[in-house]
């Protein structure tokens, strides 16, 4: 009897994972926390509903490290990635990506074609653009007021206190040189001349004793929520996230935001890239990208997306002001510019690491 | 008065007299025999030590051989290009590049893109000389349709083409093996040319950061001596009970999660934080001017020497187990006060202790990394944080394995220099 | 005791109680007086109390109760550096990182002494224990012989007028012991010093020393010159402890002035000196030394016996015999010329002297 159930549930067991193998699995690696959160409600629910697949989510904390161990190493496990659009375009050059073939992308909803769709940058040879994302500041309303441009993240006179800055070059020199009263278009051309550089580390340098600095997007909200400091760069969606869904009294100041892609990519050599290309047709469509929009401030990478961002999760907020590609937050923004930071991100961050080791 | 005792100890075996070798009852030469008897033994105890013989072989010296090859080694640019590694050997890394130059430079392009290893190849000369990177890129993708004159071509796509340094770079990255990640490592450029220069005051970091870690390591060695030798001599001197006790509140961050111990940290240290809290309380500081603890180097050493500290405890403490009462007592009643006792007697017969628990903490906190990670913020980080970036960020291994080689030669000379000063010898670990 | 005495004596115990727990005596109510230029040795089994008493005096233990006085000053407050008393230990302790000759100038730079002195002190010390080539050495290139010679010398080196000595000879070996007796013998003869000396080992004690403590559980059992603890030991103890010993049991019939007529337990009456026994009807221990046991029948006290062992020592046999039930009774034959050949199983006839035998506590 005994003997029966176990050849019973065993042979239940096979025919499951039998079952689980032929309706197919891919491992899709993200930032974590909320932002992986809004892709599994927007993305990877109904994906899962639509095709019978699994998938299987894992964190990371961003970089080509380990895509490029994975690849080197011949051992490939990830099937999809979510990665900055710098590491797309430098992945893509060191042969770490698969080419995408831009046709599977369907449509718009409003019927127009993907490429006319997609924002301008958001379609890569290796990568497809998911959302707009933005390195803003803020501060925390019940502790500081009249805050409202990037010059004030910089001012210590009138803002005396600790700022949170994240540990890299980039967004900091950018923000230093809008600070000190470059205009945001001129910004990269400043950057290019080596005197622009040296600007930007001036700047840096009359806050740098203020300064505490963050590496995981996560630890901005909790800087700020344990008083360490006053105001601190940050991505827009984790002091969204903190200020709405958390309560906490958190400000953005759009003035002065970088933005910024996410792209999905698929690593050289992942075990179910077919499957892969598949997700990302789905999760790029007009609903999906704006129903993600609902779960977390970043702006979709479609246009045609815009108009059917609704309200936040919680039913109450419109998710519009909130995110970066709303009209009266790009007074002042500045586009991040990928091929700029993949000639020069080894150079220049070296030089931050001395500037900061000193 | 009894004379003293002569003892002459002579032990003859044989009578033999003569040169020859010494022979065993059969004939055979007692050395052979010898080693004929003992050969059974030895291959026993070879057999024994093998596997961990082969373990060490395959996970510790041959990826550090390979360690050290990759901070001089890099075919990237040798591999992928070619026909321009080629010509560019014969070119003197000074003169204008010549026409050939740029021909045997297209066809490379051509073939890397074909490849898709121009992305590897312009991120190696990017290093050499920023912004090169997106000239490789562009020209690859254009240099299918190029026609001769090819100079001319090129310098139409990017004028910077025509500039002398961008060569130099590509000569310095066609190098197979190359002094240029060893230069980077001592804040020096390494030119075409062959010869060396030092960087611009503003970019040097690393020998800085050299001097740096070794400065923290003995501030955190003698952290733990100060603190640790008091706690090793009443671990040694106490009755067995108590001492186990102690001996447990030692060891109990070797038990804990590093992790665990760092957050700890981080809630005792931060600016809010318990000990902060206790210092307004006391009135030493006011809640404007809180100390500030953790991200910066005060964190990291005192995380470190925290984390540290047993690895100076425990040498200490087998050092002290074994030194009799009896000398303290001794030198008390031959005169010596208690000081005199100690630091004339006690201290010098716990040298060994103090040399191998001072060894074992400065070598290890040469390559600290994770803890420096987490608390030190800016100006606590460690050479071995740079390492790490350069594994994990930049992707740049080939300096990340010429900084761990000269680290390893730093600690490689340490253990020379101690060996030459206290004799290894003269070491216990316990 | 009176306070006169104390005074006078060099050192002297008073009264001294000594507890490590709180609940165990280890020294009960210590008395004892010695004298300038006096050698005594306290000798006991281990635990017995007597390393205790060494280390109250050195410094090293506080008395729990009493006073000991050296020089008629109580120096129970005074610390170990400041008493000025030389001490020799067990396994030498000497600085393993000193040489010999910076060994023995140690307590005359903790004493301030000028260098010429130090050294010229050092010389004369190291040429009284003929070492005089060993200055530059460390005590690890010396042999436990020389070793303990060096600790002789550092703990005459400041010319300490008191020197304790803690079983310095424990770790040599049989001759060299022996030899270093007669030079600690004839060390503290020619210098004049004192000495307090423990050990457990009794040839050791009764070799060297003016007078012997014979210790045993926290207490003095006897404190006496040698020959006196050896033949006129007053306690079934020290009777035992020291030398070889046969013991007789029984009941006290009758006593007769200095003597007491005692029914052994295996049937024989023997006669003996009352030493420290009981009144009549108590039970009491004889002890005869083996070689105060004669062959024949005819001294005051003779009784059969069965030859049960023989063993050849070269210049004495060593007979077992039974003896009025006891089966462990030892005598000495002499290998002198003529003298009774045993067989085992024999039947013979012993006898002992009436003042050879004493009757001890039971």
């Amino acid at each position: 009897m005994k003997l029966k159930n176990i050849l019973i549930g065993a042979t239940a067991l096979v025919a499951v994972s039998a079952a689980a193998a032929s309706a197919g699995s891919i491992t899709v690696v993200s930032w974590g926390g909320a932002y992986t959160k809004s892709q599994v409600e927007a993305y990877h629910k109904p994906w899962i509903a639509a095709t019978g697949n699994q998938i299987v989510s894992e964190d990371y904390s961003g970089g080509l490290a380990e895509v490029k161990a994975q690849v080197e190493a011949g051992n490939v496990s990830w099937d999809l990635i979510d990665v900055e659009l710098s590491d797309a375009v430098r992945g893509c050059d060191e042969g770490l990506f698969e080419e995408i073939d831009p046709s599977i992308l369907p449509d718009g909803a409003d019927g127009s074609s993907a490429a006319d769709d997609f924002l301008s940058g958001g379609i890569n040879d290796c990568a497809i653009a998911n959302i707009v994302w933005s390195t803003i500041f803020a501060y925390d309303s019940s502790v500081t007021s009249g805050v409202d441009s990037i010059d004030d993240l910089f001012n210590l006179e009138d803002f005396p206190g600790k700022r949170g800055l994240r540990k890299s070059a980039k967004a900091n020199l950018e923000m230093a040189l809008m600070a000190d009263g470059v205009p945001a278009a001129e910004v990269y051309a400043m950057l290019e001349t080596d005197e622009g550089v040296d600007r930007a580390f001036a700047k840096l340098d009359t806050i740098k004793d203020s300064v505490v600095w963050w590496e995981s997007g996560a630890q901005p909200p909790q800087l700020l929520a344990d008083g360490e400091v006053i105001m601190t760069t940050a991505y827009n969606g984790r002091i969204f996230n903190a200020a709405v869904a958390e309560g906490m009294p958190f400000e953005v100041v759009w003035d002065g935001q970088i933005m910024d892609f996410d792209l999905w990519a698929v690593p050289m050599g992942a075990p179910n890239k077919d499957l892969a290309m598949d997700f990302i047709a789905f999760s790029t469509d007009t609903q999906r990208l704006a129903d993600q929009a609902s779960w977390i401030s970043y702006g979709p990478a479609r246009k045609s997306s815009g108009a059917l961002v609704g309200l936040y999760s919680d039913g109450v907020t419109e998710m519009a002001p909130h995110m970066p590609t709303a009209g009266p937050n790009l007074a002042n923004a500045l586009v991040n510019d990928f091929e700029y930071w993949a000639d020069n991100s080894d150079e220049l961050n070296e030089r931050f690491n001395a500037w900061l080791a000193k | 008065m009894v004379p003293p005792v002569h003892f002459t100890e002579r032990v003859t075996m044989t009578d033999s007299t003569d040169a020859g070798p010494v022979l065993a009852a059969d004939g055979t030469p007692l050395k052979k025999k010898l080693a004929q008897a003992l050969f059974v033994s030895r291959a026993r105890a070879f057999g024994l030590v093998l596997p961990l013989l082969a373990f060490i072989l395959v996970s510790f010296i041959i990826p550090i051989l390979s360690l050290m090859v990759q901070g001089v080694k890099n075919d990237t640019y040798s591999a992928n290009m070619p026909a321009s590694t080629e010509i560019m050997k014969g070119w003197d890394g000074i003169s204008e590049p010549t026409e050939k130059m740029f021909a045997a430079l297209v066809l490379d392009l051509i073939k890397a893109r074909e490849e898709k290893s121009i992305g590897r190849v312009a991120t190696r000369v990017n290093r050499e000389v920023s912004g090169t990177r997106s000239m490789f890129t562009k020209a690859a993708r254009k240099a299918g349709k190029l026609e001769a004159p090819f100079m001319a071509a090129m310098l139409n796509i990017d004028e910077d083409w025509g500039n002398i340094e961008v060569w130099g770079a590509m000569k310095v990255s066609s190098q197979t093996y190359s002094a240029a990640f060893y230069a980077a490592a001592v804040d020096a450029d390494y030119n075409a040319d062959g010869s060396f220069e030092r960087l611009d005051e503003k970019d040097r970091i690393y020998v800085y950061l050299f001097i740096k870690t070794l400065l923290v390591s003995l501030a955190v060695t003698l952290a733990c001596l100060a603190l640790g030798y008091p706690v090793a001599w009443l671990l040694a001197s106490l009755p067995m009970r108590t001492s186990n006790l102690l001996m447990i509140l030692v060891l109990l961050p070797f038990w804990t999660s590093l992790l665990v111990r760092t957050t700890a940290w981080i809630a005792m240290l931060q600016s809010h934080g318990v000990l902060n809290n206790v210092f307004v309380w006391l009135g030493i500081t006011t809640d404007e001017t809180r100390f500030s603890l953790i991200y910066n180097m005060t964190g990291t050493i005192i995380a470190m020497t925290h984390i540290l500290l047993p690895f100076m405890i425990l040498p200490l403490y087998s050092v002290m187990k074994g030194i009799s009462p009896a000398y303290l007592r001794a030198a008390k009643s031959l005169g010596a006060t208690n000081w005199t006792a100690f630091w004339r007697v006690y201290f010098p017969a716990t040298i060994p202790g103090i040399g191998a628990g001072g060894l074992l903490v400065f070598i290890l906190a040469i390559g600290y990394y994770i803890t420096p990670a987490l608390v030190g913020g800016q100006d606590g980080q460690l050479i071995s944080n740079f390492i790490a970036y350069h594994m994990q960020k930049s992707l740049n291994w080939s300096l990340a394995a010429a900084l761990g080689g000269i680290l390893l030669v730093i600690v490689l000379a340490i253990y020379w220099l101690y060996d030459k000063v206290v004799g290894i010898d003269n070491m216990k670990m316990g | 005791m009176s306070q006169k005495s104390l005074q006078d004596a060099f050192v002297a115990f008073d009264h001294v109680q000594k507890s490590y727990d709180g609940e165990i005596l280890v020294v009960k109510d210590l008395n004892l007086q010695i004298s300038k230029g006096e050698f005594v040795t306290m000798l006991g089994p281990s635990g017995s109390g007597k390393t205790t008493c060494l280390m109250m005096l050195a410094g090293f233990e506080v008395a729990t109760h009493g006073d000991i006085l050296l020089k008629g000053q109580p120096i129970n407050n005074t610390p170990p550096h400041k008493r000025g008393i030389g001490m020799v230990f067990q396994n030498y302790a000497l600085f393993p990182h000193m040489t010999v000759g910076e060994n023995l100038s140690f307590p005359l730079e903790v004493r301030k002494i000028g260098k010429s002195e130090r050294e010229e002190k050092v010389r004369l010390v190291l040429d009284m224990v003929q070492m005089g080539d060993f200055a530059y050495r460390r005590p690890a290139q010396l042999s436990g012989g020389q070793q303990q010679r060096i600790a002789l010398a550092r703990a005459l080196v400041f010319d300490a007028e008191l020197v304790l000595m803690d079983e310095p000879l424990g770790a040599l070996d049989k001759q060299l012991r022996e030899r270093m007796q007669y030079e600690i013998k004839h060390l503290h003869e020619q210098l004049g010093i004192t000495v307090v000396y423990v050990t457990h080992d009794q040839s050791e004690a009764l070799t060297m020393s003016d007078r012997v403590a014979v210790f045993d559980d926290g207490v003095i059992q006897q404190l006496a010159k040698p020959d006196d603890l050896y033949e006129r030991p007053e306690n079934a103890f020290v009777a035992q402890f020291i030398g070889e010993n046969n013991k007789l049991e029984g009941i006290i019939r009758a006593q007769e002035g200095d003597n007491v007529i005692v029914d052994l337990d295996g049937g024989m009456t023997a006669r003996a000196l009352a030493v420290n026994c009981g009144a009549v009807g108590d039970r009491t221990m004889l002890s005869v030394r083996p070689e105060r046991v004669a062959l024949t029948g005819d001294g005051s006290n003779s009784t059969d016996a069965l030859v049960q062992e023989l063993i050849y020592l070269g210049d004495h046999i060593r007979c077992r015999m039974t003896v009025s039930g006891h089966n462990d009774f030892i005598v000495k034959v002499p290998n002198a010329s003529g003298h009774k050949h045993l067989v085992v199983g024999e039947n013979t006839k012993v006898s002992w002297q009436t003042e050879d035998c004493r009757a001890l506590d039971a």
